[in-house]
């Protein structure tokens, strides 16, 4: 029972924030209530007993890539301007095709035969993945870096000023 | 306890809302934040699956590099967001018509 209040508690936070991204007409009224989805999904990672997860998704997308896009707003317009665009366009193309899309995934996820097994068990998932991303799961691991640095790398290259 | 269904509705929600964000907007850093939300949306679902697969690790570690690529896209595409803006001082989409700098 109480996981449930939980749920739609968290539930809350993420659709009301993801509504609000998507609606608003100011762009950083839209990047404030993007945190509110993110800690939301960092707290459903948590009652899906992935932990590490969670920290990783509060760590990256609300202290690294929220920080990003809000610099990158305030890089990009002027921001006394009390219209801050974030204008849409084809607003009944897309709803009527999202609105689809949404009533055919949850049609799906109602219809279709899902196996479960074992969703209650709550182990600490630190100790496995730290095991995993050092054995099985090495070379991914390191691609990724790889892919990580050279992204970043890119990103400086890309903003820098010509030296002349 | 909250169910599979319950997870996959919101986690659909939050794609629909994502994938509505994408196609509507006109501004480079919003069509970001909507990319963004399809990306929580996506790694949500590995989470969920996984949970409900007997605790399976693949998908935390699915979740994790999802993460770490979503953390290189939004370097990289705020970079060029910045450089677009430098060359034509707005970031509107339907205006940025020239690739050659």
């Amino acid at each position: 029972m109480i996981g449930l209040v939980l749920f739609g508690a968290f539930a809350f936070f993420v659709v009301v924030g993801a509504a609000v991204v998507s609606f608003s007409r100011n762009i950083v009224h839209s990047g404030f209530a993007l945190m509110g989805s993110f800690f939301g999904v960092a707290a459903f990672y948590l009652m899906l007993s992935s932990d590490f997860v969670a920290v990783t998704q509060v760590l990256i997308y609300v202290g690294g890539i929220l920080v990003l896009v809000l610099f990158a707003v305030m890089l990009t317009n002027k921001i006394e301007d009390v219209t801050v665009s974030n204008q849409s366009i084809n607003k009944i193309i897309g709803a009527v095709l999202c609105g689809t899309l949404l009533i055919y995934l949850l049609n799906l996820s109602g219809s279709a035969g899902w196996v479960v097994q074992d969703g209650e068990k709550f182990d600490s998932m630190v100790v496995p993945i730290g095991n995993a991303l050092l054995t099985g799961y090495l070379l991914p691991f390191e691609v990724i870096s790889i892919a990580l640095l050279a992204a970043l790398l890119g990103a400086v290259v890309l903003v820098r000023r010509e030296v002349r | 306890m909250p169910i599979l269904q319950h997870y996959l509705t919101i986690t659909a929600i939050l794609f629909c809302l994502g994938l509505y964000n994408v196609i509507t907007r006109k501004s480079a850093v919003g069509l970001l934040i909507g990319v963004e939300l399809i990306l929580n949306a996506a790694a949500l679902n590995f989470v969920v699956f996984a949970h409900f697969n007997g605790n399976d690790l693949a998908g935390s570690l699915f979740a994790i590099f999802i993460i770490i690529l979503a953390a290189a896209e939004a370097a990289v595409a705020l970079a060029i967001v910045v450089a677009i803006f430098q060359q034509y001082r707005d970031i509107d989409t339907t205006q940025t018509t020239l690739l050659k700098g």
